[in-house]
């Protein structure tokens, strides 16, 4: 498999002016984003009354993936770490508002400001970490944590993703929990390792599963009965703090409940102290 | 619309425009959309904000949601053209605290931060 890029640089460097032309040119790039950025709006589920919303494009880079929100009519900003990229993005006169900036660092917008977010391949890169001073864990906490702020009630946040190992997406799913989103995972294609796509949903409070099925090839011949039909995994963190462990009361063990286990006992054939008026009665203090 | 993420800092909004050169773009009017920002916004700060940007049409005190939903389009024009259509160029932002610039470049603001403001 060829080499990630967040593996080779960090993404202000990775994507710097070649990279960006190249990026934005290469056709079959530029028809991919446009696909997971319908996708992704798809999936936000913003109500359909032809009402523009206002939404936040998280590592927007040359802005192929605003594009598609500016066709259906939103209006958008756009984040992104690397100058050259948001150079191109300007050069295409891209609608939406651009920003130079490090999603790392906490994104400075009002409460409840944002319709709507969307991440087209950018959060990987939050999980790596590009400086000594750089923590993922922190990086991504201050990213989750100011997203959640921002966004107005009831918007949702969608993120396509290519997580490098189960790890990673876990890291992910776990900091956007602590910060207060409830949500899960859609992943399209599950079964195809060319096309399976893995967007990860969220929203403040919990997520109704009226959010479509992940996309499934259309099995003609078999019937994949036993093949897991939804690809969600439904995560949602209302319980964050663990339960104190309740000791086991014992007024649940009264005098039928050992009645119960001795006629249990014998029938498995052991030796079992015949039932009188004392047992299971209550002994003094001093046992 | 943003504010200073500088750790620590508390009067972080709004960040004061300091403008070198303003462009209008056409943008298309869409009432609903209007109606639906006008909650967010903070009236005070855009009627600064535009000033400071050259456009004085603004009036001072945010108007009742009535005159939102009266057919007089003559406010909606104005907050459409100062939400949408003013755009900033070159020029800074400053935080009111602080101090700190964020420099404005082709119409793309800054923000990163350096390694101490985290």
């Amino acid at each position: 498999m060829s080499n990630r890029p967040e593996l080779l640089a960090p993404p202000e460097i990775f994507y710097d002016e070649t990279e960006a032309r190249k990026y934005t040119s290469s056709s079959r790039i530029v028809e991919i984003q446009a696909k997971l950025s319908e996708r992704a709006l798809e999936l936000l589920a913003l109500p359909d009354d032809g009402v523009p919303r206002f939404l936040l494009d998280i590592g927007c880079g040359s802005g192929l993936s605003g594009e598609t929100l500016s066709e259906n009519g939103h209006h958008w900003i756009g984040l992104d770490i690397s100058a050259s990229m948001l150079n191109v993005a300007v050069e295409r006169e891209v609608e939406g508002d651009l920003l130079l900036g490090d999603m790392g660092q906490g994104l400075g917008l009002r409460p409840g400001v944002i319709d709507g977010a969307i991440s087209i391949s950018a959060v990987q890169w939050l999980c790596n970490a590009d400086k000594s001073s750089h923590e993922p864990r922190l990086r991504l906490k201050a990213f989750f944590g100011s997203l959640y702020r921002c966004l107005s009630r009831g918007a949702r946040a969608v993120f396509q993703v290519y997580p490098e190992n189960i790890a990673q997406r876990e890291l992910i799913l776990r900091q956007a929990l602590q910060a207060g989103f409830g949500g899960g995972l859609v992943v399209d294609y599950p079964h195809s390792t060319k096309k399976r796509k893995e967007f990860l949903v969220l929203a403040c409070g919990s997520v109704p599963t009226s959010i479509n099925d992940g996309y499934k090839e259309s099995c003609s011949e078999d019937d994949d009965s036993e093949d897991e039909e939804n690809g969600m995994v439904n995560v949602s963190d209302r319980n964050s703090r663990p339960r104190k462990r309740q000791k086991p009361n014992k007024k649940g063990k009264g005098r039928e409940w050992i009645l119960k286990k001795k006629e249990q006992s014998r029938r498995k054939g052991n030796d079992v102290p015949a039932d009188s008026k004392y047992t299971g009665r209550k002994r003094k203090s001093r046992f | 619309m943003l504010s200073c993420n500088i750790k620590g800092v508390v009067n972080k909004f709004p960040l004061r425009i300091v403008a070198e050169k303003v462009i209008n773009k056409e943008v298309d009017f869409n009432p609903d959309f209007l109606k639906h920002m006008f909650g967010k916004i903070e009236w005070k700060a855009l009627v600064d904000g535009a000033r400071s940007m050259g456009y004085t049409e603004l009036p001072d005190h945010a108007p009742d949601t009535k005159l939102l939903e009266s057919d007089d389009e003559s406010f909606l024009i104005q907050f459409h053209h100062a939400l949408l259509e003013l755009h900033l160029e070159e020029g800074s932002l400053v935080c009111p605290e602080t101090g700190r610039k964020i420099s404005v470049n082709k119409g793309i603001p800054n923000l990163l931060l350096h390694e101490d403001e985290v």
